[in-house]
């Protein structure tokens, strides 16, 4: 049982991880044009994503 | 909405400096883009616009059909010619109006507690599985710990929404949906911390946890819709004239409709709609006044005569002397009698709390009866206490948090897509249990303006009045060019006179040609075209009928609705197309506190009317109906009091969003008949004292993913 202790600060570590990404996305207002997001990538031009 | 970054030093400092240069804009000029639907769109309005010199940045959002332009020294109209230059349609929107639409915090917010309870949900899910699958003794208690130590402030945090609309409700003696939940989420906590601390075996922290993430993905779906329709309905107003064309000695310049003060003058041109009140300082038009009134006839006005927002110059171009803006303008005056029908119909209960003043006291009750009743059969206060919280718990309404939400979000978009901006939450309901429509005549079932029937006339006439009729600057001579049908030559005429109150008169070959009133060209109707020494011809101008009126009136009254016309017309207007729509219920010269007040008799007989109305005198009748829809080229306020707004031009689908919303309704009572079922099953076992927190996490998660997939067939 000893490998719990690995175990499960691995899995909180990792799922963590996950929300923070979430945040960060969040946060950089990346939900507020999606279907644009998604069109943009047929695009030629280099383009950036916003900020 | 403008690229802003996480600093908000960073977004004001460029904005101030362009304040302190004498800027034209603050913070970056947003166009609407209907027409934009692809990449390659994208990729042209924006190389078209960088290509401007002065412009910095131009970020295009697709969901939204608007590009945000980063230009401070270049004026609107050039941002506006170089996106139409590149083939689309633009137009300004006003960023006051729709800045509080952009920075959706509610739906951020929302959004952040979800996700956290999401993560939440995973990791003690992963805990209690391995409960389950039997770790025990100090692994189990362990696990246990580390759940209260995720899900506890996860549910202070992501709860807190229930919690706080639960309480405002419980102050004022009320109950809604969130106080059982509220009960449940807590009592499932506190439960399981005791648990955890005695070292037992009974946690409910991923019930909590689940019941949480999902009755905030229904909180999420709802807020986004609503959303949706009501940034597009703040963007329509946005739309509405933004600007002005100022006079100040001899120069003219563009300004913002808010800068304008009363005792300013402002140019008027052809085809404007007057964007405040005035006084017409110079200049004769005639004004189409439907939209105010409901008449379908130009009015003349020359200089003296009072002009109200909202009124649309048909003709010649004004100057105006501002008397009134904004808040005081008569248009923004109508609010008043709005807001008084308004507070009628606020008394309207949603389905969902409905469902709850049956279901919360129901649940409460029951507990208290499983509490009493292991106490009587000799059970200890403690397990006794278990059992009534574990029913508390498994009867959480989390399907019936739901039931409403997913299928108003699946009906909602199904008709956002047809063109129907549903603005109230509960509008759908209240389509649905509608028995009688009432409709506007001018804007709403026709067009506001005149078709001419020319199958009696030759093609020679045709084009001696086309003529005749370019001739003249006069309103109804205007009105017949409009009406013309395309592809007739206009013939050459000689010493074209205009006959001020009569009509205008020509030569043609030799011959006198007349086109004008009846009496002075000798037809018994007005207006009428005399060529040479032939019989007068008189023009039959009729209204033309919205497309799809026709066919929505016959269908509506197939389905049983019954339908009148009221109109604030002349009778033989209105009757005129009440009989081309097969309607015998009509009424003409209706005042607004009529309209109103044939609703209210309605409904006093038992009806429910839906009013379709577009002019600012339906709009008192619009807030005072059980639901109402108003076109998207109806006046601000009467879509502001308006249920639903009807974007494309056609009514047809008019019939299509009462078939959707009498199917959302029987998706939603299908929805409550789901969760009541899964109750029934539930409520026994934990009545029973045979509820477990596995029970509790699979009866709660299939009913609530049963209930999303049924609201999915609305789509």
């Amino acid at each position: 049982m000893n490998v719990l202790l690995i175990l499960v600060p691995v899995s909180l570590v990792l799922a963590s991880l996950g929300l923070l990404a979430f945040l960060w996305s969040l946060k950089h207002r990346q939900y507020e044009d999606l279907e644009g997001d998604a069109a943009r990538i047929l695009l030629e031009e280099d383009d950036t994503p916003r900020s | 909405m403008s690229a802003t970054s996480a600093c908000p030093a960073c977004t004001a400092a460029p904005s101030a400096e362009r304040t302190a240069s004498g800027a034209i804009t603050e913070g970056g000029t947003i166009l609407s883009l209907p027409t934009i639907h692809c990449a390659a769109c994208i990729g042209s309005v924006e190389r078209a616009l960088m290509a401007l010199p002065g412009v910095e940045g131009a970020r295009v959002n697709l969901s939204r059909k608007r590009v945000t332009i980063e230009a401070p020294r270049v004026p609107a109209e050039d941002l506006i010619a170089a996106v139409e230059g590149a083939g689309f349609e633009a137009a300004e929107l006003d960023q006051t109006l729709i800045a509080a639409a952009d920075t959706d915090e509610v739906g951020r917010a929302i959004l952040l507690r979800l996700a956290v309870a999401g993560f939440a949900m995973m990791n003690v899910m992963l805990f209690s599985v391995a409960v389950w699958s039997g770790a025990t003794e100090a692994t189990r208690t362990l696990f246990h710990w580390i759940s209260a130590g995720i899900a506890v402030p996860t549910l202070v945090f992501s709860a807190q929404i229930f919690f706080t609309s639960a309480w405002s409700a419980i102050r004022v003696w009320r109950l809604n949906m969130d106080v059982p939940i509220s009960l449940a989420i807590i009592l499932a906590a506190a439960l399981s911390v005791f648990e955890t601390a005695i070292g037992g075996h009974e946690v409910y922290f991923d019930a909590a946890l689940s019941l949480t993430f999902f009755l905030l993905t229904g909180r999420y779906l709802d807020h986004r819709t609503r959303q949706a329709a009501r940034s597009a309905a703040q963007e329509l107003s946005a739309l509405e004239t933004p600007r002005a064309t100022r006079i100040l000695g001899d120069a003219r310049d563009s300004v913002r409709v808010q800068e304008l003060v009363p005792g300013d003058m402002i140019a008027l041109s052809a085809g404007m709609r007057a964007p405040v009140d005035g006084i017409v300082a110079s200049g004769r038009s005639t004004m189409d006044r439907s939209l105010l009134t409901g008449e379908s006839r130009a009015i003349s006005v020359a200089s003296g005569d009072f002009i109200a927002a909202g009124e649309v110059n048909l003709s010649g171009a004004l100057t105006l002397e501002v008397t009134a803006v904004g808040e005081d303008t008569t248009l923004r005056r109508m609010a008043a009698l709005v807001e008084a029908a308004e507070g009628a119909r606020n008394s309207y209960t949603a389905l969902a709390d409905r469902a709850a003043q049956i279901y919360a006291p129901a649940v409460h009750l029951l507990a208290l009866a499983t509490f009493i009743g292991w106490i009587l059969v000799g059970l200890d206060i403690a397990p006794a206490l278990n059992i009534a919280i574990s029913v508390l718990i498994i009867t959480c309404p989390c399907a019936l948090g739901l039931a409403v939400p997913a299928v108003m979000t699946a009906a909602t978009g199904r008709l956002f897509r047809r063109g129907f901006l549903v603005k109230n939450g509960t509008a759908l309901e209240r389509l649905a249990e509608v028995d009688t429509v009432i409709f506007d005549k001018t804007g709403t079932l026709t067009e506001g303006h005149a078709s001419l029937s020319v199958a009696e006339m030759t093609p020679e006439a045709l084009s001696v009045l086309a003529a005749l009729a370019r001739a003249s600057d006069h309103p109804v001579a205007r009105m017949l060019v409009a009406a013309l049908p395309p592809g007739i030559a206009p013939v050459d005429l000689d010493e074209a006179t205009e006959h001020p109150g009569l009509g205008v008169e020509a030569t043609w070959r030799g011959q006198t040609v007349r086109l004008g009133r009846g009496s002075w060209v000798g037809a018994a109707r007005s207006p009428a075209l005399v060529i040479g020494e032939g019989p007068a011809i008189p023009l039959a101008i009729t209204e033309t009928l919205r497309e799809g009126a026709a066919e929505t009136v016959r269908e509506l009254q197939a389905l049983g609705y019954g339908v009148c016309l009221i109109s604030g017309d002349e009778p033989d207007a209105v009757e005129a197309v009440a009989t081309r729509l097969d309607l015998t219920d009509w009424q003409a010269q209706a005042r607004p506190d009529e309209k109103v007040r044939v609703i209210e008799a309605l409904e006093e007989a038992g009806h429910r009317v839906l009013m379709v109305g577009d002019g600012l005198n339906d709009t008192a009748a619009l807030a005072r109906a059980y639901a109402s829809i108003s076109p998207a080229s109806a006046l601000d306020a009467s879509r502001t009091a308006s249920d639903i707004v009807l974007l494309s031009r056609s009514l047809s689908d008019l019939v299509d969003a009462v078939r959707t919303a009498k199917a959302a309704r029987r998706r939603v009572i299908e929805n409550f008949g789901i969760a009541a079922g899964y109750n029934c099953i539930a409520i026994p076992i934990a009545v029973l004292g045979f509820a477990s927190p596995l029970g509790a996490a699979i009866a709660m998660s299939t009913s609530s993913i049963t209930v999303l997939l049924n609201a999915l067939r609305v789509r």
